[in-house]
């Protein structure tokens, strides 16, 4: 039987199904092993990822937030290119440039992944699922005001919204305003204030 | 460019429900297989592109039923035989030989 698309094989499992799971990582495994047996892989590399991507978290977002809140000539490079900015932290966006949206007084970026899940991951790790969702991504662009009142966000009115759809060739990050009240505080503890959500445009911090 | 022209991975605009809120810790197959994904990557062997090509491949209710990562998986296991990188066939071979064994 001649295939020109992928096809999923086997029962249909919805992914609440306690016997998915199972399912699925005996795929995931069979990949592996193909892979290795091909020599395409060698073994434990993939586990040496694994263990790589648990080590990024969205704490490392928060530090380069934290750094440009307090420190105006890192935040002008971070405007600038950021890929180069966040590699004095050490992240390597690799070949997908990395653009930093600043929200202000009157403009509240937010991004979304229409096509897919593109995301930031060198800097925050794994999208969380709703950003992968079928809903955020269909309605982000289309009434991206009621899905931030879903997130708990209203914006001051003359506030404009303005969303960024990722694509596999960028990536964006947003810049939260500083919170009030926040005065003298150093890095550390601002960037306790910058959650995930305030880098993806679905919340603000606060103080 | 008409409505119908769209793939079903373009759903951007579209209208949908509230975004579910619920969020999971990844299974250990799920980061096997975005670490399968990024190795590939970084070999040159399976670009983000090769990957939503895959993805968007894949028939309509496929894309719809299948989990974030099974969907990666559909796309990988057939780009990898696909470039010949595996032989043919060899990803529901294997499957199937590990659920027997199961």
């Amino acid at each position: 039987m001649p295939h020109d698309g992928p096809h999923h094989h086997g029962h249909d499992h919805a992914p609440d199904d306690p016997s998915f799971g199972s399912r699925a990582a005996l795929g995931a495994r069979a990949l592996r092993e193909l892979l290795e047996e091909a020599g395409v892989l060698a073994p434990g590399e993939v586990a040496r990822q694994v263990e790589r991507m648990d080590t990024i978290t969205p704490a490392l977002g928060a530090k380069v937030v934290a750094r440009a809140w307090t420190d105006p000539d890192f935040k002008a490079r971070l405007l600038a290119d950021g890929s180069a900015a966040v590699r004095e932290f050490g992240v390597e966006m690799g070949t997908t440039p990395l653009y930093v949206v600043e929200n202000t007084e009157s403009v509240h970026n937010m991004i979304v992944c229409t096509l897919c899940s593109c995301y930031p991951k060198p800097l925050l790790g794994i999208p969380p699922d709703w950003y992968k969702s079928f809903e955020y991504r269909s309605r982000a662009v289309r009434e991206p005001r009621a899905v931030l009142a879903e997130f708990g966000v209203r914006l001051p009115d003359g506030v404009a919204v303005r969303v960024h759809d990722s694509t596999a060739d960028l990536r964006y990050l947003v810049l939260p305003r500083r919170p009030e009240g926040t005065e003298g505080w150093d890095e550390a503890r601002l960037a306790g204030l910058v959650t995930r959500d305030c880098m993806i445009g679905t919340a603000v911090p606060s103080a | 460019m008409s409505e119908t022209d769209r793939g079903h991975h373009d759903i951007g605009g579209d209208p949908a429900g509230p975004v579910p809120r619920a969020e999971h810790v990844l299974a250990p197959w799920e980061k096997e297989v975005d670490a399968i994904r990024t190795v590939l990557g970084q070999k040159g062997l399976m670009s983000a592109d090769k990957l939503r090509l895959g993805i968007e491949q894949l028939p309509a209710e496929d894309y719809r039923r299948l989990s974030y990562y099974e969907r990666w998986l559909a796309s990988i296991a057939w780009t990898m035989e696909k470039d010949g990188v595996i032989p043919p066939g060899s990803f529901a071979a294997r499957v199937a030989a590990l659920e027997a064994k199961r």
